[in-house]
């Protein structure tokens, strides 16, 4: 704008100004737009993402979490879930659900990325929440020390090994194999169901990017020891063995002692 | 049917007597291989014999060979899983080439005509018997062992003695101190922070958000040279944050929360595992180890399982700068129970 001004030598006296004006319009703006994120969102959000949001929410999601997101007896309420909880739930196929039980089970992802954003922006218009972190803080981690985190504050319920494991009544912590970067983080932040939160105070966003990186590890190093079995430990480690070693122990016990025919 | 009756039954109070020892059957006859009929059968089994002893031989070179196909490059710990995978495998399929080969070989071609032999007495003849205490009598001559008693019955005493260093020697294997004093005491005291497992950071009050699952360590054990891993296998809390609601406390135990924040052991009463999977919507641990559950909201009391007391709760309050503090050792002794245990 004010670059057509000047093709030589200084600019002209009020085109600071009106960068200065400019730059303010645009942050300002982006800010209205994701009002209460703490991490700004990839893409800035408009009214009528918003709006349609809101539709889509109306049409698949009301029944249970109410109109407005307050809550019923069948769902929580969303007011302050934030962008991130939404991206987590529906963008990994937990929301929608299918029918009430234990725990929300993964299946096939139900709307499209715009759509899951669109919903993400309403919810977090309602209220100040987590926001969907930039793709860049998730990657590059060290895997060490996620490693040691890991073990520390992740492998009781999903298995030093990521493999996931039992909870009480019917609960599971799922398997934490191949799945998307923005939904560990997500889970961590956001505590999803039964699992606690480790918000940026206990566990800081660089240490849940090593924790990223861990998991990422994991995902690309097949088990070095061999088989991994479903990394399950002793279960399946011990079924291995009794079937298989002891059967074939059996198997050869008895050709020796038969005759010849 | 009448006519058969009468063949066994003559009268009443008569008896019948038949002949119920066990009628000795003998060997059976000799068992035939195919091998020992048909010459062209028994060259077959030789052929395949000879075969799997050339197999072994083959596999024996292989896995020298493949040692040099897979190598174990420094730093990649695949390339030593493959090694290990495909020269472990062929030595195994080498030897056991070797061991079913030589198997067959007795099964189906060496002598196999069936033997028997009897058994003798176990009663010596009068002979032998009688040479026998012979010998013993001339043994007690030329020792003296009846004559010289003192020789003898100092080395009785001797060999009765030799045991005696065993009994302070196992009574070493019992634990020398009593378990209560081991685990009845933890390094957490009045005034101790409560630091992040690992890094040692404290923690503010204010950290510790509602749903929060926190792995704790006291401050005072970081950086213990010696006996850290003990102290911190002891000293190992969970902090949780319930919603105020949620808290069921006991009268005496009212102060020791603060504001929903909650700290307990983390080894279970069970065996010892170490219990943190925390269900921040049911409020229940669950041990991995036996499946012991416990209800956080009311002092961790057992809802499920073999453990037989609730986890031991650590009194925190916090200090002058808002970070959570120990307000006392536990009150009871951590980690497992067991029978000498007085609660």
């Amino acid at each position: 704008m004010s670059r057509t001004q000047n093709r030589k030598g200084r600019r002209h006296p009020l085109s600071s100004l009106v960068l200065i004006l400019v730059g303010l319009f645009v942050s300002g703006g982006a800010y209205a737009a994701v009002t209460g994120t703490a991490t700004a969102a990839d893409a800035p959000v408009s009214a009528s993402q918003i709006e349609d949001g809101k539709k889509l929410f109306a049409s698949n999601c009301a029944s249970c979490h109410g109109l407005s997101a307050e809550g019923s007896a069948a769902g929580p309420s969303l007011i302050g879930a934030g962008a991130l909880s939404v991206e987590f739930q529906v963008g990994s196929g937990r929301m929608p659900m299918s029918g009430s039980g234990p725990q929300a089970e993964k299946k096939p992802v139900q709307f499209t990325q715009p759509e899951i954003d669109a919903m993400a922006a309403w919810v977090a218009s309602l209220a100040p929440g987590p926001a969907v972190p930039e793709a860049s803080s998730l990657t590059g981690g060290d895997a060490s020390n996620g490693a040691e985190l890991f073990r520390v504050n992740c492998a009781m319920c999903h298995n030093v090994a990521g493999a996931g494991g039992a909870l009480t009544e019917g609960k599971w912590a799922p398997s934490l194999r191949n799945i998307d970067p923005v939904h560990v983080y997500a889970a961590m932040v956001t505590g999803p169901q039964n699992m606690p939160v480790f918000s940026d105070l206990n566990i800081t966003p660089n240490e849940k990017r090593d924790i990223i990186a861990y998991l990422k590890f994991l995902d690309e190093n097949p088990s070095v020891g061999g088989m991994d079995l479903g990394a399950l430990g002793p279960v399946s480690e011990g079924l291995f063995v009794w079937i298989f070693a002891l059967g074939g122990l059996v198997a050869i016990t008895i050709w020796l002692s038969a005759k010849s025919n | 049917m009448a006519d058969k009756k009468s063949d066994v039954v003559t009268s009443a109070g008569s008896a019948v007597s038949r002949p119920d020892r066990l009628q000795n059957p003998g060997f059976e006859p000799e068992h035939k291989r195919v091998q020992d009929e048909s010459p062209e059968r028994a060259r077959g089994a030789e052929r395949g014999i000879s075969l799997l002893f050339a197999l072994s031989g083959i596999l024996s070179a292989a896995a020298f060979t493949l040692n040099f196909v897979f190598p174990i490059v420094p730093g990649d710990l695949m390339s030593t899983r493959y090694n290990n995978m495909f020269v472990g495998l062929a030595i195994a399929a080498g030897l056991l080439c070797l061991g079913v080969g030589a198997v067959h070989w007795a099964k189906a071609l060496m002598h196999g005509h069936d033997l028997v032999e009897e058994r003798h007495g176990t009663r010596g003849d009068d002979a032998t018997r009688a040479r026998a205490v012979e010998i013993f009598q001339e043994a007690n001559k030329e020792s003296g062992w009846t004559r010289r008693r003192l020789l003898r019955n100092s080395l009785i005493g001797a060999l009765v003695a030799i045991p005696i260093p065993a009994v302070a020697l196992f009574r070493d294997l019992a634990p020398s101190n009593r378990p209560e004093d081991v685990l009845g005491f933890t390094k957490w005291e009045k005034g101790v922070r409560l630091t992040r497992d690992p890094n040692g950071v404290p923690i503010k009050a204010s950290d510790v958000t509602i749903g929060s699952a926190f792995h704790v360590i006291p401050e005072n054990i970081i950086g213990l040279e010696e006996g850290f891993l003990n102290e911190k296998a002891k000293a190992a809390v969970l902090v949780m944050r319930l919603p105020l609601d949620a808290l069921n406390e006991a009268e005496d135990r009212k102060g020791w929360s603060y504001d929903g924040i909650v700290a307990y052991s983390k080894i279970c009463t069970h065996v010892g595992c170490p219990v943190a999977l925390y269900e921040q919507q049911t409020h229940h641990l669950l041990c991995p180890c036996h499946q012991s559950q416990f209800d956080v909201s009311n002092h961790c009391a057992v809802i499920f399982g073999p453990a037989a007391r609730p986890l031991p709760q650590l009194p925190i309050t916090i200090d002058a700068e808002g970070y959570l503090v120990a307000q006392s050792d536990f009150l009871e002794p951590v980690g497992p129970s067991y029978w000498e245990r007085l609660r």
